[in-house]
């Protein structure tokens, strides 16, 4: 595991480092990916969830009898009904209390709006709407929670018995209060963010049916195929009896990393002994599936008058909605990336998170290490114009470095390239552009941020993969990673495409299959390049090791004096070329395949209070600029030109890391201007689409995106994961900018006009 | 509605081909094309009208199938994405779209091919800026944009059509 990959980026590379193009973009170009929305099983029944109008209710009554009485409805299934209608909780809560689980179907109390109640099976579309429509519930009314602070007093209406408190950290290092006692400078501030939607363009979607084993295979869009452990449980099977596959996805962004429509399928297949489909709707996917946690966060911050950061006091209040899910996760990175990426010995959070009855919270791309970026450089910015200094060189200065503590204890062991992706993006960023009329004002924005990748230490991370030749010299990899639109597969076959010299049309990947290719984990925490990489590269030089000694062992040559290169193995008699290599491999009792696993680095669980040499594999950090053009009249905010620069340690395809920060940049755009989901009393209003503002085309500005590469990172070939930092700073960009712009800054997303406008009357009256 | 209502024949000229369908007369475009004629290629990502993701164009013009009934169109040339390649072999614009990294998870792909098609074959004057106020409706989340408005950029520069 020490074995280090730094030589080799030294090294000049064929295919990693490159820009290939991605060897999945063809097919969907060419309109024949079938995607899991695409794909039907002959004699299929469709199903459908019966969800809870109201956000907070006893069950007084159900019946089926009129659903079931509609021709080419098959089967209405309760709670009651599911073998196991639980789904045990898998997320940190508080010591001593056991987290509630959730429900596959509700029983006897709704806790959110669109919560699962039944599920109607019938055999085509029709039937099914008007099954739907027939299947009766009685609501008895109970009261609503819909704000987390509400939630948390002690009188607050309890949403789970216990209290409404899911789950709590802190951080307390060095000492904060003499630090503040000593500070020449404190800045305050409130930050508030909204609730988001992932908004992924294929909703949620799958089919499933039953094999001559007996096994129930569900071929769906998802993050993680290694459900298939909670989707037999549901339905009372052992974990072999499900298999899971997922084709490529219509994005993901996190709301796909829990089950979606799975446990439904299963139980409908397994009910009606019929392969099944259920394609959930967008209004449904908007009204009930989990959502990005709102926050409240607060933050005092000292400094010394020359602006060295002394101190921060942080105090976070997160809405969970209904249910746990990955909300204490979550928090725990609110929590240890509260301070950011910079330097400072006295920390001290206190973060909650608290049950209400909105949407549930979960993972969404950034994972909590997005939400404090709107806080901990606003701070940052506070401090420089207190002390008079320049909002750059603070930030360089107070910059981590290697070998630095993070608050939470962690020692960084990379590089830290802040100062040169804060560089990246001024230089990039060009002429500060005219304004296109007297009322209108242009600003320039700068944030920075940092973002684990890879799991928390106590998850025992791994993946595996296995690589292997036909005997025409192809290559094949299988790994069950899924692939979320961001190039994961892709990336796997430059990676065996370098080591075993051949050209990535020669490379083929089996993928996302819980059944037939070895587990690599979910697509989430920005972990798959990380861990299916580094699988796919330990994989790799084993195959290379054993083709070399394949042929070693047919021609007699010491194998110190062959090398695997491009045509095949060089030996002192001429090349063999790959497929003669595999048939001597084959003749002299060599193996043409091979697997290995990569472990990433583990550590104890860390309890409520977060101090601890190792909680996450590395990090990832960087800097983004924008100038925005602001209408004093209206508060409207337009992006105007936008540069974001993150080092990548080591780019395994240059343009896949730039389609990664430019489309993240933009979601972190909406999250910054215009998405948003609106409760009332937890009824969620949002549900169609046209309610929810994503950016489009004619809405965004041009965005630049600069690579960087420190050649440190703990991925295959030093790369650092990407996928979810560059959402990061985005909103704390846009907040800067709308300052410089107007001379106040907006605190609570998304800063819509009318948020703006009556900033802008705060700084002219101040 | 429980009952299903009667089927209505429609007859649609589809990437070139004549294609008859029996559905019910309230069927979408969008439907009818994925169920009657198995264009999987046309995706359905809100049917309200509001991503673009099932955008055709019909006798030239770019049209959403969850907004517009196959009815409707009976008798109409219909295009999907389908229609621009040879084959295997892509077509200009797609070749640019791979070029620049515009396709990631692809689902918005075969509506954005469509629209930025009508673009390129109405004779306007194909600039990033164009280009961006002709894609507004169709949605992508996760490209960002910027290199689905180089590949249209290029595509233009190169005199593409399809």
């Amino acid at each position: 595991m020490t074995e280090t990959v730094r030589d080799q980026v030294r090294r000049p590379t064929r295919v990693v480092n490159t820009s290939v193009l991605r060897n999945d973009a063809r097919e969907k170009l060419l309109g024949r990916t079938r995607y899991a929305g695409d794909f039907d099983v002959a004699g299929q029944l469709h199903a459908r969830l019966v969800r809870s109008p109201v956000p907070s209710a006893r069950i007084v009554a159900k019946d089926a009898s009129a659903a079931l009485a509609i021709p080419g409805v098959v089967a209405v299934l309760f709670g009651e009904d599911v073998p196991n209608n639980e789904i045990p909780t898998n997320t940190a809560g508080i010591k001593g209390r056991p987290l509630p689980p959730s429900w596959v179907l509700a029983t006897d109390r709704v806790r959110y709006h669109g919560e699962p109640v039944a599920l109607v099976v019938a055999a085509n579309p029709r039937a099914l709407a008007a099954g739907e429509a027939a299947v009766e519930v009685e609501y008895d009314l109970l009261p609503v929670v819909s704000d987390p602070e509400r939630a948390l007093e002690p009188d607050g209406p309890e949403v789970h018995e216990g209290g409404n408190l899911l789950s709590q950290w802190e951080i307390d290092r060095g000492d904060v209060d003499a630090a503040f006692a000593d500070a020449d400078v404190v800045v305050e501030g409130r930050y508030e963010a909204q609730v988001v939607d992932h908004a992924y363009l294929e909703p949620e979607t799958g089919v499933g049916w039953l094999d001559d084993e007996g096994v129930i295979n569900i071929r769906v869009s998802t993050q993680e195929i290694e459900h298939y452990r909670r989707i037999a449980h549901v339905v009372g099977l052992s974990d072999s009896k499900v298999r899971v596959q997922s084709p490529y996805l219509g994005g993901g962004f996190g709301g796909k990393e829990d089950m979606t429509v799975e446990p439904y399928i299963a139980l409908a297949v397994q009910r009606t002994g019929r392969p099944v489909k259920m394609t959930w709707t967008r209004q449904e996917s908007l009204t009930a599936r989990a959502k990005r946690h709102p926050v409240r966060m607060s933050y005092r911050t000292a400094a010394t008058a020359d602006g060295q950061l002394l101190a921060h006091d942080i105090e976070v209040v997160s809405d969970a909605g209904a249910y746990p899910l990955l909300s204490g996760f979550v928090l725990l990175y609110i929590t240890l990336n509260a301070a950011g990426p910079y330097r400072c010995d006295n920390v001290r959070v206190r973060s909650r998170a608290a049950y209400t009855n909105n949407t549930p919270g979960s993972a969404f791309r950034g994972f909590g290490g997005m939400q404090p970026v709107l806080g901990y450089e606003a701070q940052i910015d506070k401090v420089a114009d207190a002390t008079g200094q320049d909002r750059v060189e603070i930030r360089k200065r107070n910059a981590f470095t290697a070998g630095d503590r993070i608050p939470a204890g962690q020692r960084i062991e990379t590089a830290v390239w802040l100062p040169q992706c804060i560089d990246a993006v001024l230089e990039r960023i060009g002429p500060r552009p005219e304004p296109s009329s007297p009322d209108h004002r242009v600003g320039l924005g700068l944030a920075c941020n940092v973002q684990p990748y890879g799991r928390v230490a106590w998850m025992n991370d791994s993946a595996s993969a296995w690589v292997g030749c036909e005997r025409n010299g192809d290559v094949v990899v299988r790994c069950g990673v899924p692939d979320v639109g961001g190039g994961q597969v892709s990336s796997l076959a430059q990676i065996a495409a370098e080591v075993l010299h051949v050209p990535m049309e020669k490379v083929t990947v089996h993928f996302g299959d819980s059944a037939r290719t070895p587990l690599a984990g979910r697509t989430t925490a920005t972990r798959q390049l990380y861990m299916s990489g580094n699988a796919v590269l330990a994989a790799a030089r084993a195959l290379r090791a054993q083709l070399v000694e394949g042929v070693g062992r047919g021609s007699g040559h010491a194998t110190a004096a062959l090398t695997l290169a491009e045509g095949g193995v060089i030996t002192p008699d001429g090349v063999v070329p790959l497929a003669e290599v595999v048939m001597m491999c084959l003749a002299n009792g060599v193996a043409i395949n091979a697997m290995e696993t990569y472990f990433a680095p583990t550590a104890p669980p860390v309890a409520q209070r977060v101090d601890a040499e190792r909680i996450v594999p590395d990090f990832t950090f960087g800097a983004h600029a924008a100038y925005v053009e602001v209408d004093t009249r209206t508060g409207e905010v337009r992006p105007l030109r936008y540069v974001a620069a993150h080092d990548v340690g080591r780019a395994i395809n240059p343009a896949s890391v730039r389609g990664q920060i430019e489309g993240a940049v933009v979601q972190g755009i909406g999250y910054a201007l215009s998405e948003r989901i609106v409760y009332d009393e937890g009824v969620n209003l949002t549900g169609a689409f046209y309610q929810y503002a994503i950016p489009t085309a004619a809405d965004c500005p041009e965005i630049e995106a600069v690579v960087l590469e420190s050649g440190e990172g703990v991925g295959p070939f030093n790369a650092r994961g990407i996928g979810e930092p560059p959402i990061g700073p985005c909103a704390a960009t846009l907040a800067s900018a709308v300052e410089d712009a107007v001379g106040a800054r907006p605190t609570t997303l998304p800063m819509l006009a009318e948020r703006v406008r009556s900033c802008i009357d705060e700084g002219t009256r101040s | 509605m429980t009952e299903a209502m009667g089927s209505v024949e429609t007859t649609i000229t589809l990437n070139g081909a004549e294609v008859t369908g029996y559905a019910p007369a309230d069927t979408t475009l969008l439907r009818w094309l994925r169920e009657q004629a198995h264009a999987y290629e046309v995706k359905e990502g809100c049917n309200e009208g509001t991503c673009g993701t099932c955008t055709v164009l019909v006798d030239g013009r770019a049209a959403t199938g969850c907004t517009t009934l196959a009815v409707q169109v009976a008798g109409s040339e219909v295009e999907t994405s389908v229609s621009l390649s040879d084959g295997d072999e892509l077509s200009p614009l797609q070749a640019c779209f791979w070029e620049s990294g515009a396709a990631q998870c692809g689902f918005c792909t075969q509506g954005m091919l469509m629209s930025a098609v009508e673009l390129l074959r109405s004779g306007e004057e194909v600039t990033p800026a164009t280009v961006r106020e002709h894609l507004h409706g169709n949605l992508c989340r996760c490209t960002g944009y910027q290199a689905i408005v180089d590949a249209v950029v290029r595509a233009a520069e190169e005199g593409a059509t399809r």
